[in-house]
């Protein structure tokens, strides 16, 4: 018998199906629906932009770990969702020059120059965009589209004569805005996605829109309308749920949670952006540790040390 | 019982050999006593190279203090006394026993004579019994403790590893028997209440176990959650009597102690026959195995002698455990000895044994959900690669039970356990060198 076939290895000897590909494949899925929706509505250059966000996320991670000889992670494709996201709060009308520059702040200054993926503290998607926000003031507020029954300007950016699109638009998406967050059904359905394959918790999302509901009709303001703009409902699933830079506890999550509901509304309601989203989530990543290490998980029958 | 439940994985139980009633290998040709097979002194041998032994016999006696004696399972001749280096990396002193087939008895085999506690705890004492359950903790020691402490026995029939069944054959083939074991403890150590544990993939067992107890008083069977580490001592306790063992405590410190159920057939077989622990129940699977079986063997039988009792291998084994997936020791070498304590022997091939590639934490918290514990295990990796003593004195790595329930569910298959086991040692070092500069 020959012995020196044996592997000898640590237990556990037996591991769980799940791996970080599979994990980001299941966002990938999990935004497909809005990714459909913001062409039906948009038209094809919002996939040109997704693709384009995409591919120079992917180039520039490839990159990037060849120039520091690292190791090459594309193969992980959280780079492609970190595309897709970027894209996804992107106008349909943006340069393209501009998105890529946005997709490289996002992966080579955002997530890369800290460490890569686990080591961000900031979403790389949602800092690149407030990035692009500064710099591309302009185009980055140019809502205009191809389609005449799309307004040019956001919901939350109405002017007080003009009409707040009825409710099932808002639902459905029929307005402005950036390509992916409009369509609340399509990221309804990819958040239940993601809740069922376990990618995400329920706290997060449902503690951060309910916050903002009950905060908005406690300021006397349509709470309906409130959830359903400004993105919301994107950086609710798909970006206050990024690993890395939110809590690993449940109670975490809440707290996460709440205070990107009461940031956003603060800055909705009393700020001077039409919408609060992208700072919110930011400025939660920057408390995150506190946040992690005041609801860590209590030891077992640990006992204080006196 | 408690009303919240610990934390713990699903793992695929490949119970394949539940149904099975265990068979009796032949003779091996040769078994090979290691003098120290769990904590405690080694045992010192009693037999000299050439002297002619039979079955039951004493080989190695208990060192004073925290030791347990050794008995032979085969009758034939010692052969050798030698050295050898265990699966954990341990130097210890065997003895090799060349078998003569006969199987002859040892006069020294007689029921013991059992009419007090003390009696009692001598006839322990001298069975050589340790927890088969796995652990292997000297038995003489978990009953000689403060018997006014104690008010609940809990045993644990749980068999919560992946692929053992030694323990579901016990309560369904030896259910008598651990009725008896049961009824022995109550008895002496003056418990008045009992509670067995099986994990709800048992049914069979959780039937027997009722049928075998229905007699005695203060015993109540509960079938718990068939969730990864039911079986752990505190896991159990808290969820069949919802007490909590408190760090640096033991299971006695809450009024409990816990017994596996194996461990009670053994005792009662001993007080009845006076044949003290010679030889075990060994599930022996795995992908690697033709012919999966529950092999009865006698304790220093190879791993290889076993395997070849199943038929020998199916494919070319990549990796072979002493134990189950979560908790089991790979081995290195085939002639390895099957000790006290062991209850599996598994075989993979090479698509079950390569470990898988190991990615970047991704922080996604799967470990710290999961821990059974309430541990922060991606916070330990932190503190150990920054060499922080302090922290991990307060991230409290001291109770990890090193389960595997954080590597099992870890997307990016990182060797979670592995760098727990290192800052346990960090923090024992760390906590030392602090005690030494006061």
């Amino acid at each position: 018998m020959n012995n020196s076939m044996l592997l000898v290895s640590p237990s556990p000897h037996v591991r769980s199906n799940n791996t970080t590909q599979r994990i980001m494949l299941d966002v990938i899925i999990a935004m497909c629906p809005a990714l459909i929706a913001s062409v039906i509505i948009f038209g094809w250059r919002a996939l040109a932009v997704t693709v384009l966000c995409v591919a120079v996320c992917v180039a520039s991670e490839w990159l990037f770990e060849m120039i520091c000889k690292r190791e090459n992670t594309v193969a992980d494709l959280s780079a492609v969702v970190t595309g897709m996201l970027l894209a996804f709060n992107l106008p349909v009308g943006i340069p393209l020059w501009q998105a890529a520059f946005g997709s490289i702040v996002a992966i080579v200054v955002v997530k890369q120059l800290f460490g890569g993926i686990g080591k961000n503290f900031a979403n790389p998607a949602i800092t690149a965009r407030i990035v692009m926000l500064l710099s591309f003031a302009g185009s980055m507020s140019n809502f205009a589209t191809q389609n005449d029954a799309i307004s040019g300007a956001t919901p939350l950016s109405l002017k007080a004569e003009e009409a707040m699109p009825s409710l099932l638009d808002l639902f459905l998406g029929k307005h402005g805005g950036s390509l992916g967050e409009t369509c609340v059904l399509a990221i309804l359905l990819g958040g239940a996605y993601l809740l069922i394959r376990r990618v995400i918790t329920w706290h997060t999302p449902v503690i951060f829109i309910g916050t903002v509901f009950l905060f908005t009709w406690a300021l006397g303001e349509d709470p309906l309308t409130h959830i359903l703009t400004g993105g919301l409902m994107l950086g609710a699933f798909f970006m206050a749920t990024d690993y890395s830079t939110t809590p690993p506890t449940k109670w975490g999550k809440v707290i996460f949670g709440l205070g990107c509901g009461f940031i956003t509304v603060m800055i909705r309601v009393f700020g001077n952006y039409p919408e609060g989203v992208s700072f919110a989530i930011l400025f939660m990543n920057i408390l995150t540790p506190y946040i992690s290490a005041w609801t860590r998980r209590k030891p077992f029958g640990g006992v204080k040390k006196s | 019982m408690s009303i919240f439940k610990l934390s713990g994985v699903h793992v695929k139980h490949c119970k394949h050999t539940a149904g099975q009633k265990p068979e009796r290998m032949p003779v091996p040709q040769t078994i090979t006593l290691p003098m120290s097979m769990h904590i405690g002194a080694p045992a010192k041998p009693v037999v000299k190279v050439g002297d002619t032994v039979k079955v039951g016999q004493l080989i190695g006696e208990a060192a004073p203090g925290l030791s347990v004696p050794i008995y032979t399972g085969v009758s034939g001749t010692v052969k050798k006394i030698d050295e050898m280096i265990t699966a954990t990396g341990m130097r210890v002193q065997t003895v090799m026993i060349e078998s003569d087939g006969l199987q002859t008895i040892s006069e020294t085999v007689i029921p013991p004579i059992v009419d007090s506690r003390e009696s009692f705890l001598e006839a322990i004492k001298n069975s050589g019994l340790v927890g088969l359950g796995g652990a292997g903790f000297p038995t003489i020691v978990k009953l000689g403790a403060d018997i006014e402490k104690i008010d609940t026995l809990v045993v644990n029939g749980a068999e919560c590893e992946p692929y053992i069944t030694s323990d579901t054959r016990t309560m369904i083939d030896e259910g008598d028997l651990v009725a008896q074991g049961i009824a022995l403890i109550m008895k002496y150590l003056q418990i008045s209440n009992t509670v067995i544990g099986i994990e709800k993939n048992k049914p069979e067992c959780v039937l027997a176990m009722k049928k075998a107890t229905a007699s005695l008083n203060g015993v109540d069977v509960r079938a718990l959650p068939s969730v990864y580490p039911q079986g752990g001592e505190k896991v159990l306790i808290y969820h069949t009597l919802g007490r909590i063992v408190e760090e640096g405590k033991l299971p006695l410190d809450c009024g409990v102690i816990v017994i596996n159920c194996t461990t009670l057939a053994c005792i009662a077989k001993y007080i009845l026959t006076g044949m003290p622990l010679v030889e075990k129940c060994i599930t022996v699977d795995g992908s690697a195995i033709k012919e999966p079986k529950n092999v009865i063997a006698p304790i220093g039988a190879r791993a290889m002698d076993l395997i070849d009792f199943c038929g020998g291998f199916s494919e070319v084994p990549r990796k072979i455990l002493t134990g189950g997936p979560m908790m089991g020791t790979a081995l290195a070498d085939l002639s390895t000895p099957i000790l006290k304590q062991t209850n599996a022997l598994l075989a993979f091939n090479e698509k079950d044994a390569t470990p898988p590639k190991v990615t970047p934490c991704i922080q996604c918290g799967r470990c710290t959900e999961q821990c059974p514990f309430g541990l922060s295990p991606s916070e330990i990796s932190k503190a150990y690669k920054a060499a922080d003593g302090a922290k991990l004195e307060k991230l409290k790595v001291n109770l990890c039970m090193e389960c595997g329930c954080c590597s099992y569910v870890c997307p990016a298959k990182r060797n979670i356990v592995q760098r727990n086991k290192l800052a346990k040692n960090m923090l024992r070092q760390y906590q030392m060198s602090n005690k030494g500069g006061k």
